[in-house]
């Protein structure tokens, strides 16, 4: 964070938070909300006379292999978590996200950053987001008030869905102080198919024709000259028990034939390609930048990106091209000729990292509708009345 | 009879009865407007039938701007309005009231849109589940979560309570499957949630709305996510001696990293009224049956089976049929998916909805018997066993209203075993009028203060779906 050194309160116990933020309403003071700090350029610069750390809210509540599930405490390193579940073969199945390498950040990412963030990655289109692996959450409100919601069971409809709407919230609602996810076993092998050279609308049609065949692909990217290679790639990842893997990599193989799919990796080169999409650390440099993430239909992808012309100076697609990743210059015109090509399409887009000034100026998350702004309003203040928590972060003056 | 209250109805509402009608009449095209009281019979309960109450009227507006004529009318008339889908809920979700005013989606039953390339169809909120894999069935695609009443259901009712199905082990329920949703508000506004694309832009108000049970508005439309089958799909019955096996055997073929597509459980009692009723070929000399549901190509499927298998030989498993042909699976299924019906064959019963822990599970199946025993009843257990929703029905005869008090009050005790053992009240029917009063066993006053204000947002009045959800009584206004 750019801002000046503020007062860090750092509860070591849920009820300690509660009163923290008891007496934070009280005294009319707003907090931010900090985790590990290393998405700490998301959204809109705050201006909070403190900070309020999960760090001291820490350690795993229960791990059930057997169900898949883990609860943790919210500040619990994500590392932590990975490094546990690993052991008894499993993971968190929505890929989450790194941040570091596209902010430069240091510190260690935390499980209630993944909850608060709805933070994702390439598996999404086939395990699911965050959100729908977030099966249940502890929190304190802007009243000091402890809430939970959910539980550790897959299937639960008890009351209405409060872990949705606080996984993406951003600390808009409460602080999160505990949260259980649901994981999957950790595929045996993965394997992904490359092919070279197409262009973004073929491309997006290869990726189009693989998700949309029975062979169950986990992976879908589509990524521009010059990263990595001086010839545009395009990706699709099957993962499975070895044998099946083998099967399908034939059978997808053969499919996407007339795209000139030939050959696929293998264990590391797969892998890293894979974080390397998750990361978006393609448009991580030059820093000046700014980078936005837009989500919409896939078929609608390349049009949008053709549209931008100058103003998108590098881009490329994950999830089946539903997802486009583009880096433009930091600029009020470059942030409104990207809205305006958004608008008549569908989807939202996201300023994910540019200087404090734009994301000052501008919204940094899709514009709402004027009963939609009303809605979040009146949900801000059904948890947060005096708008104590993370103001501003998400929408000027909520 | 009915131990579960319903508020009493408002006088001044029931006396502008004929002003309201006529208002609303007014909005809406000819026979869109159903008053007489014989035709008010079919809409006075759901699938829960202890429970009755004939609504003022109702209306079955054909689209989604009748719908918001008819919401901003109803607040403005300060009526209750009672939201339906085709009435199969078993939580008594669809059930009115004398002063509310249903709004039935039953005409709103178009398919959109079918964009196979994106992988989603646009409906109307009255299509049912099944038409919609239907519609894609030729192309190989399908809509996941599958209830058991996914012939009569409408996705609108699935939105309403985030249904389920047998499915959902690997494909996740219908919060996981839905896109964008079309809303009404109370107010008459017309809300766009999602849309073709994944996740939100904001908050995430898609999720808030799957699931509410119609509290904060009328859903209308709605954009699904359609999936692409597998190249075959084959489902295996194991039977074993105990429910302790089958309960261990479930839990190690998860923590040995399969992910079946399903895994349903039954106990004798069940297998032998599906038995009755469907002639699928299950085993009648075992203690408790699992219907695995494997799929891929034939040697994925085989290679699954195969580990499947050897899991099952360590817990003991006694008997395994491995479905030969695609009739002989649709016959296993059909004995599932029809066990609510087939045991209403041979008695009323009540049926629960609680989810568990799933290394909870012989526990719980234990105390199930216990408890139900204590009661002098008899429970057939057929339920989700990966993921712990547990569906006892609990058999009672429906003439007898002392035997129908115990079944309720053993079916109270079922619920609240579910919540003290790691689980919850309801994990894909919906809380409706049939768990509301045990929601403060499942939360405490902070939760349930929590998402009435966050309801209040949307209906302030508590006009939308009154009677459910949330006790009558300690309800927070705006």
């Amino acid at each position: 964070m750019t801002q000046a050194k503020v007062e860090m309160l750092t509860p070591a116990s849920e009820a300690e938070a509660a009163e923290l933020v008891r007496e934070a309403q009280a005294k009319g003071r707003k907090l931010d909300i900090v985790g590990g700090g290393t998405r700490a350029g998301l959204g809109r610069p705050s201006q909070a006379d403190a900070a309020i750390s999960a760090a001291g809210l820490s350690g795993i509540a229960f791990y059930e292999p057997a169900e898949m599930v883990i609860c943790a405490e919210a500040g619990t390193p994500v590392s932590e978590i990975e490094a546990i579940i690993a052991q008894r073969g499993q993971m968190l199945p929505f890929e989450p996200m790194d941040h570091r390498s596209l902010y430069g950040t240091t510190g260690e990412p935390t499980i209630g950053g993944l909850a608060a963030g709805n933070i994702s990655g390439p598996r999404r289109i086939s395990a699911g987001a965050a959100r729908d692996a977030l099966i249940g959450l502890r929190l304190v409100n802007g009243r000091g008030e402890i809430v939970k919601s959910g539980g550790r069971v897959m299937k639960n409809v008890t009351g209405l869905d409060l872990v949705k709407l606080n996984c993406g919230a951003h600390g808009a609602l409460g602080l999160i102080t505990q949260a259980t996810f649901k994981l999957l076993p950790r595929p045996e092998r993965a394997a992904t198919i490359v092919i070279r050279r197409l262009d973004d609308r073929r491309a997006i049609e290869a990726l189009s024709l693989g998700l949309g065949s029975p062979f169950g692909v986990s992976g879908a990217a589509h990524i521009s000259a010059g990263m990595g290679r001086e010839f545009p790639r395009t990706f699709l990842r099957l993962e499975g028990f070895a044998d099946s893997v083998d099967y399908r990599i034939a059978a997808l193989l053969k499919l996407l034939e007339p795209f000139g799919a030939k050959h696929a990796l293998e264990a590391e080169d797969s892998e890293r390609i894979w974080c390397d999409i998750r990361d978006a650390g393609f448009l991580a440099a030059p820093t000046n930048r700014a980078i936005w993430r837009v989500s919409l239909a896939p078929s609608k992808a390349a049009d949008f990106v053709a549209s931008l012309n100058a103003h998108a100076l590098a881009h490329f697609y994950d999830w089946g091209g539903g997802l486009v990743w583009l880096s433009s210059e930091a600029s009020r015109q470059a942030a409104a000729a990207i809205r305006a090509a958004l608008a008549p399409l569908g989807g939202h887009a996201t300023l994910i990292r540019a200087p404090d000034e734009l994301r000052e100026a501008i919204d940094v998350f899709e514009p709402l509708s004027s009963p939609l702004m009303r809605i979040t309003r009146g949900v801000k203040a059904s948890f947060d009345p005096d708008g104590i928590f993370n103001f501003g972060r998400m929408y000027s003056g909520i | 009879m009915s131990r579960i209250a319903f508020p009493t109805p408002e006088p001044s509402i029931l006396a502008r009865r004929d002003e309201i009608l006529a208002g609303l009449d007014a909005l809406l095209p000819k026979g869109s407007l159903i008053r007489q009281a014989d035709e008010l019979r079919a809409f006075e309960t759901d699938a829960l039938t202890a429970y009755r109450r004939a609504p003022l009227a109702v209306v079955l507006p054909t689209s989604t701007a009748e719908v918001s004529r008819v919401l901003k009318y109803c607040r403005d008339a300060g009526v209750y309005v009672v939201p339906r889908g085709a009435g199969t809920s078993l939580s008594g979700g669809a059930i009115p009231q004398e002063d509310a005013i249903v709004v039935g989606l039953s005409k709103m039953s178009r398919i959109l849109e079918i964009n196979l390339a994106d992988r989603y169809a646009s409906v109307e909120a009255g299509v049912t589940n099944l038409a919609i894999s239907e519609a894609v069935a030729a192309d190989g695609f399908f809509y996941a979560p599958d209830p058991s009443s996914q012939l009569a259901c409408t996705i609108g009712g699935n939105i309403g309570m985030n249904s389920g199905g047998a499915h959902c082990l690997k494909y996740g329920v219908t919060t996981n499957n839905i896109l964008g949703v079309t809303v009404v508000t109370l107010d008459g506004e017309i809300l766009e949630l999602g849309g073709a694309h994944l996740d939100a832009g904001g908050l995430d108000f898609l999720g808030l709305m799957i699931g509410s049970e119609g509290q904060l508005g009328v859903v209308t439309e709605a954009t699904v996510r359609l999936l692409r089958a597998a190249e075959g799909a084959r489902p295996v019955l194991f039977g074993f001696d105990s429910a302790e096996e089958a309960g261990e055997c479930v839990a190690a073929i998860i923590g040995a990293g399969l992910i079946p597509v399903a895994m349903e459980y039954m106990d004798r009692l069940a297998i032998e009224i599906c038995e009755n009723f469907a002639h699928a070929g299950y085993p009648l000399d075992v203690e408790a049956m699992l219907i695995i549901e494997v799929e891929g190509s034939e040697a994925e499927m085989a290679a699954q089976l195969a580990k499947i298998n050897a899991i099952a030989k360590s817990h003991g498993v006694k008997v395994v049929r491995e479905s030969m042909s695609a009739m002989e699976s649709a016959l296993i299924w059909k004995g599932r998916k029809s066990a609510f019906g087939a045991t209403g064959r041979i008695a009323d019963y009540i049926c629960m909805d609680g989810t568990v822990p799933t290394s909870r599970l012989p526990e719980a199946l234990k105390r199930t018997g216990e408890i139900v025993a204590s009661y002098g009843l008899r429970v057939a257990n057929v339920f989700h066993a990966g993921d712990g929703n547990m569906h006892p029905l609990v058999l009672y005869n429906v003439n007898d209203e002392a035997e129908e008090a115990k079944a309720e009050a053993a079916g109270n005790e079922l619920l609240k075993l579910c919540v003290d053992l790691g689980g919850c009240l309801t994990g894909e029917h919906g809380v409706g009028i049939e768990k509301r009063d045990l929601m403060t066993h499942q939360f405490n006053r902070e939760d349930l203060a929590q998402q009435m204000r966050v309801r209040a947002v949307f209906d302030p009045d508590w006009r939308l779906n009154p009677a459910k959800v949330f006790p009558l009584a300690g309800r927070v206004p705006a």
